[in-house]
């Protein structure tokens, strides 16, 4: 496969064969995935055979070693997280699979549990068996009810055919998993607020210490993982922690779902092994295929829309003119000076047509409606963020309102509860910081507002 | 007398009640609240009157408050009436990259009512609503429990169409 796009990219092309490796995702186009019968065809429920056949800690131990880290976005060690679960005598414990996936941008999870439904719930039961968790919960987000009926039909199959329920395999492991429906909350994607929405109240995040792993759901030690991230278990039980380390590059292990949109020829979800060069991802039409209607691309949020935003220049290359690459590491390469985060691995690509003070302001109207309100500084300040950006969005702003909003987006990181506060203040900072230009221009040329082409018209869209 | 004495779930509807509450631990039933609200709005057309709230109180043992909190915390639960068909559009970055205000400003033009407001016949409400998780396939917009994605200004025209003579509500359960 050619590589039409300059940059010197073509001479990574010899390894690209063994960058394109897919997982989780290797039977997604298979018809029939989703049903018990085909999946297991195909090799699914082999790992939940050899995990039972293992020692819980053994499973443990192979997480570890495999290097996987939290898909959600937060990106901690699963093998870690995992053995801080407290484990005090006649106490239950809980696996929770958080399917809230709100980030804007992201869209993998709700990709993977309408394909391959049976893949999340054969993780739960590993995972689950791993932990010593007879129940557990996967809190799936209020809007995504088509696939909570989807995995609900999984989870019948399974009990049907004794994957589930009593004395799993002749194992003696007894293990129930039920679908608990959200109502249409960003927040009850931080593991402490859906906790607090599985109770039955609203999503406000708890403080922290307790962590979840000592007190959790109904005060007992709980684990939360994202859909993703209980879904590797699967492969790495099946291939042992150490190979699944030997995939991706250095710390960034194995592969990550990464949800395309935006000006891209071709949107969707890639499964790619960490460590593919940004600059391919979005160019390569084994990926995004470049940009539509052959414009120039302009930015990129990279991981969901609390990360940092960067420009053209600084999203293919780090600042020392190193390639870019998918990984946890080279995305961070920088810091948020220069750099960004793999978060979610919501990718969304901007073309040059693009108003990124528009673009945020409906990132900073997001986080102000997703606020829980607990904490002050979030509260206000996600409010105070969106009346300014509209206030010169609108070409009403003064050039002290940028710095305004420079000073209020400072305010709030660090100083609230959860981290919807940074995920809110991210975001606007890194668009002054890489674009204050474009902010300026609404300031000195409101008349010229109406010569920024917000968006494409969707005429415009329309094959000739 | 209280206000919840007519008002009362289908056998079917408190055969799904009790199931769900099955699901956890006893005593914890409060952790029903969140699927049973969503089975009260779909029974009690479309959106949470404060006797339904009180009603669904009562079946989990709870105070009325702790329903009322809760169904106002989130977006998905109606206090207020809502049109026959409830139009969600999402226009959060990648959709509004892909021209969710023309969408929004479409429908209102074609239904005659602004963002947040329901038809004077009852049929229609139209509400904005922040990512729904349908970034590649934007601009998008729900009804129901049913996602509309790559949307055109046609293809709005066709579901609309489609609603105007639907007898039935949207419900996302």
């Amino acid at each position: 496969m050619t590589l039409q796009f300059a940059c010197g990219y073509d001479k990574k092309s010899e390894t690209r064969q063994s960058m394109s490796k897919k997982i989780l995702l290797k039977n997604d186009h298979i018809p029939g995935i989703n049903t018990l019968e085909v999946y297991r065809k195909h090799g699914g429920y082999e790992s939940l055979k050899k995990a039972l056949s293992m020692a819980p800690d053994a499973i443990v131990e192979e997480v570890k070693k495999s290097g996987l880290r939290g898909r959600g976005g937060a990106g901690f060690p699963t093998g870690m997280k995992w053995s801080f679960l407290a484990k005090p005598e006649g106490v239950p414990r809980y696996l929770v699979c958080n399917a809230d996936e709100s980030e804007p941008g992201t869209f993998k999870d709700r990709y993977l549990m309408e394909r391959i439904p049976h893949l999340l719930v054969e993780g739960m039961i590993v995972s689950s068996f791993a932990l010593g968790a007879n129940t557990s919960y996967i809190y799936i987000r209020g809007e995504y009810f088509y696939i909570l009926r989807i995995l609900e039909k999984a989870i019948d199959e399974a009990y049907a055919a004794g994957l589930l329920g009593k004395n799993i395999l002749g194992s003696g492991f007894d293990h129930d998993c039920y679908v608990q429906i959200g109502a249409g909350a960003y927040i009850c994607g931080e593991e402490t607020a859906l906790l607090e929405s599985l109770e039955g109240k609203r999503g406000n995040p708890r403080l922290k210490p307790p962590f979840p792993a000592v007190k959790g759901l109904w005060d007992c030690p709980t684990v939360v993982n994202n859909v993703e991230t209980i879904a590797a278990v699967v492969p790495i039980v099946e291939m042992g922690g150490d190979t699944y380390a030997g995939i991706g590059i250095g710390k960034s292990a194995g592969t990550k779902l990464i949800s395309a949109s935006g000006h891209i020829n071709k949107p969707g979800v890639y499964e790619i092994e960490l460590g593919v060069p940004v600059e391919e991802f979005i160019y390569s039409d084994e990926y995004c295929g470049g940009i539509r209607n052959g414009k120039e691309l302009k930015a990129v949020v990279a991981g969901g829309s609390s990360v940092p935003i960067l420009p053209k220049h600084l999203i293919l290359k780090t600042a020392a003119g190193e390639p870019r690459l998918m990984s946890y590491e080279s995305l961070g390469d920088g810091g948020f000076a220069t750099g960004t985060m793999l978060g979610s691995g919501g990718f969304i690509v901007m073309d040059e047509d693009t108003s990124i003070v528009k673009n945020l302001y409906t990132f900073a109207r997001f986080y102000h409606h997703e606020s829980c309100g607990q904490c002050s500084p979030c509260r206000e300040g996600t409010g105070w963020m969106e009346r300014i950006i509209k206030k010169i969005l609108d070409g009403k702003g003064t050039l002290a309102d940028i710095d305004l909003l420079w000073d209020v987006q400072s305010k709030i990181e660090g100083k609230t509860i959860c981290p919807l506060g940074e995920a809110a203040a991210w975001p606007v900072a890194a668009a002054i910081r890489h674009f204050r230009h474009e902010f300026e221009e609404y300031v000195t040329r409101p008349e010229g507002i109406r010569e920024v082409r917000h968006y494409y018209r969707l005429n415009r869209l329309e094959p000739a | 007398m209280t206000a919840t004495d007519n008002i009362k779930f289908s056998d079917e509807t408190l055969a799904l009640v009790q199931k769900t509450i099955r699901r956890y631990p006893p005593g914890r039933q409060k952790s029903a609240l969140l699927p049973v609200l969503h089975l009260a709005q779909a029974e009690f057309d479309g959106w949470l009157s404060a006797p339904v709230m009180d009603y669904v109180a009562s079946l989990l043992d709870l105070q009325p408050i702790e329903v009322y909190e809760v169904a106002s915390f989130y977006s998905m639960f109606n206090l207020q009436p809502v049109g026959r068909c409830l139009i969600e559009v999402c226009h959060t970055s990648s959709c509004w990259l892909l021209g969710a205000d023309d969408i929004v400003k479409h429908l209102e033009q074609k239904l005659g009512i602004k963002k947040g407001q329901t038809t004077p016949d009852g049929k229609f409400t139209l509400k904005t609503v922040e990512c729904l998780g349908s970034c590649g396939t934007a601009p998008m917009m729900m009804i129901g429990a049913q996602f509309h994605e790559n949307l055109t200004l046609e293809k709005v025209d066709a579901i609309v169409g489609e609603w105007e003579g639907k007898g039935e509500r949207s419900r996302y359960c």
